[in-house]
């Protein structure tokens, strides 16, 4: 048993664009390349795909797999597709990239630490290259990796991709973007996307799947400590009779035993008395951890309440919240009408005061005087809650920079929130 | 400072998180036991995520009456480790009551008639949440499903009106009647599964350790020589070393030629083997789309 499998890291990207950009055979080439295809899967693809007159094997279907996409060869919402190596283990959040998909490329960067866009290298920057951008920029993805496809049909130019280079530059000049890597593949023929490509001698850059491996994912411990309180604890037991144990998921920064700890909205403090992994007990946990913490003082503490460090800054508490803000659903976002926000571990009603502005995606221009917003619409906006949040910049901390919204009569998901 | 997690730590986390989700967002929730890895694996996450207390959920097993024995002993031993409580809804039961119609010929199966059974059990406890197993990496409809899966009152599933899910927010509201399948290991795989098993040290059936047992071969698979699956004359029963990969019902196990005595003998076969788990499994070659059709209606 090789010991180095068991400590593989984690990394989660999304990836934007249509079949045309060869997003699929992309990651068809990093799954089949990775052998996380199975004979059975390929054998039901090979035959899926001639059965439908696709002369070559069309991946795609290896993630569409509901009758509907089948049929109509569509990609109706997010696909999660998993594969690893020696060195990491890959999440992919693949998301249709057509113009009514937004939403989709929302959820999937949702949960994402990179994004990878793909531009045809005939093509060049496209207007869907800026939409995939924004939706990073707006999701805070700080590492985005721009694929240039299709080198093989430009006969590997350096002077294209440095023209491609250039112009995303200039492109996103204007949007809160963090680092971007430009790689030049044919996922095809497989050019730098597993191994290191002949053709590109100018490029001297890692490969794709490299880049992949070993592209920085650490999180910052320096982050103030943060955690929801989800569930509380108490069992009815003779050995753990005074037990109770505030049970949560940290949100950020690291909290140790003995820490001075503040609960929010209420203001109490207290002492990190134990922390908890199941039965064993720990000196310290940080962010991402599922843990459960005992404090040394008996105060009324329950789910949604928010515990934080005791002696830094303190995220804000209040009523009033301004967010960028996605709407998924044709029922329109109103002005006024009562819906249900769901916060952190939190829920509370809500009423959306005023829209500012609706973002044109291609353009980035700002429009106002919008009274209500429909599917796949982005805007900014104000909302007042009925009860106060324990909320941050969305930038500083996604956990509680997010909310989504719900429709108080169907109890369906209609938008999500990125608080500012 | 910075830190770094291992996958299996970061999977362990997110799953702890949701199954505590559903503590807090349910009034009666429950995790359906199939005695299968990935609901032993489950039901081991919940017994860390509630720690020191009980699991806040019964372990329910729809019991096809196709059993392997080792199974249900694996089953009776755990629920006793655990001081949990269990519920059997049984298939036989809803054939004896003319609930279901029993399928016949060669490759009948109790497999879709678990449908009835499992809907009638939700009905009868009024559980508003079931907890299951399956994973996104396991089947093609289950790469788009939720982790919070909406069901309405019919207990039917629709694949193109989900909920979006988003970050690590799940909406579990809902109106009476209607129920949420909620899946907290959708993120893990096959190996991540059998890797965490083994960092774990968690107990599992013998059945999935090598084992000499009577076979015969249908369609390229090897199924157990059980009396509970009709065999034609030229369907010889000989004796191999098979392990399951992954357990249902008899008469849809596919059985592997295995030597695997140990877990690191296991995850060396996964890491070499070229077929999906559920390559072995007949209830899923029905058709292109066995698996959408099946959890349209209500299956796991």
């Amino acid at each position: 048993m090789n010991n180095g499998y068991l400590d593989m890291q984690l990394l989660r990207f999304t990836t934007a664009g249509s079949v045309d950009d060869g997003k699929s055979t992309l990651i068809g080439r990093l799954l089949y390349d990775s052998k996380s295809i199975f004979e059975d899967q390929l054998e039901a693809v090979e035959t899926a795909s001639k059965s439908r007159g696709n002369e070559e094997v069309n991946l795609a279907l290896l993630t569409d797999g509901l009758r509907a996409e089948r049929e109509q060869g569509i990609t109706i919402d997010v696909a999660y597709r998993y594969f690893a190596t020696p060195k990491r283990k890959f999440i992919i959040a693949d998301t249709p990239g057509h113009i009514d998909s937004t939403r989709n490329m929302v959820t999937g960067a949702s949960t994402a630490d990179l994004a990878v866009i793909l531009i045809d290298a005939r093509h060049g920057v496209m207007e869907q290259t800026i939409r995939h951008s924004y939706v990073a920029a707006l999701l805070a993805i700080k590492q985005i990796v721009v694929c240039v496809n299709k080198m093989d049909l430009v006969d590997f130019s350096q002077e294209v991709f440095d023209k491609i280079v250039a112009d995303y530059k200039a492109m996103s000049a204007n949007l809160p973007i963090g680092k971007v890597d430009f790689i030049p593949i044919s996922a095809k023929n497989g050019d730098n996307v597993v191994n290191a490509s002949t053709q590109t001698p100018w490029y001297t850059g890692k490969p794709l799947l490299e880049f992949l491996e070993t592209v920085d994912i650490n999180v910052n411990s320096t982050d103030p400590f943060r955690m929801a309180v989800q569930y509380v604890i108490r069992p009815i037991s003779d050995k753990f009779a005074d037990f109770r144990g505030y049970a949560g998921r940290i949100a950020s920064g690291v909290v140790k035993v003995g820490d001075k700890v503040k609960v929010l909205p209420s203001g109490q403090t207290s002492e990190v008395a134990s922390i908890w992994l199941s039965d064993k007990e720990l000196q310290e946990a940080s962010q991402g951890d599922s843990v459960n913490i005992c404090l040394k003082d008996d105060i009324d503490i329950s789910r949604g309440d928010v515990l934080v460090a005791g002696n830094t800054t303190e995220p804000e508490v209040g009523q009033a919240i301004a967010m960028n803000i996605c709407w998924f659903r044709e029922t329109p976002l109103q002005l006024g009408k009562r819906y249900i926000i769901r916060h952190a571990t939190q829920e509370v009603q809500g009423m959306f005061k005023s829209i500012d502005y609706k973002i044109d995606i291609n353009s980035q221009e700002k429009q106002t005087g919008i009274s209500q917003l429909t599917m796949n619409d982005i805007a900014f906006v104000q909302l007042k809650t009925a009860s106060p949040l324990v909320f941050e910049n969305y930038h500083t901390n996604k956990v509680l920079g997010s909310i989504i919204v719900v429709d108080p009569d169907t109890n369906d998901t209609l938008g999500a929130g990125m608080i500012e | 400072m910075e830190q770094t997690k291992t996958h299996l730590k970061e999977l362990e986390a997110e799953s702890i998180y949701i199954l505590r989700e559903v503590a807090a967002q349910f009034e009666k929730p429950a995790i359906l036991f199939s005695g299968g890895k990935d609901s032993i694996v489950v039901t081991h996450l919940a017994y860390k995520a509630f720690y020191p207390a009980k699991l806040p959920f019964p372990l329910v097993h729809i019991d096809t009456g196709h059993n392997f024995v080792e199974t249900i002993q694996y089953r009776d031993e755990l629920v006793k480790k655990l001081g949990a409580e269990l519920i059997v809804g049984s298939v036989q039961e809803s054939i004896d009551t003319g609930r279901v119609k029993e399928e016949s010929g060669f490759n009948a199966s109790r497999n879709s008639l678990q449908t009835t059974t499992l809907l009638d059990t939700i009905e009868k406890y009024k559980f508003d949440a079931c907890i299951g197993g399956a994973r996104r990496d396991e089947e093609k409809a289950r790469a788009k499903e939720r982790i919070f899966s909406h069901r309405d009152d019919f207990g039917q599933w629709n694949p193109k009106n989900q909920r979006p899910e988003l970050w690590n927010i799940f909406n579990g509201r809902k109106n009476i009647g209607e129920h949420f399948r909620v899946f907290p290991i959708s993120n893990w795989t096959e190996m991540d599964v059998w890797q965490y098993i083994l960092q774990e040290g968690i107990e599992l059936p013998s059945l999935y350790y090598t084992h000499t047992r009577k076979v015969f071969q249908r369609d390229g698979q090897w199924l157990a020589a059980e009396d509970c699956i009709k065999r034609c004359p030229e369907e010889v029963v000989i004796e191999k070393d098979v392990r399951c990969r992954t357990i249902g019902d008899i008469s849809c196990t596919g059985l592997t030629l295995s030597t695997a005595h140990n877990l690191e003998d296991i995850i060396a076969e996964i890491a070499a083997t070229r077929v999906t788990e559920r390559g072995g499994r007949a209830d899923d070659k029905r058709s292109e789309t066995a698996m959408e059709d099946r959890k349209k209606l209500g299956y796991f």
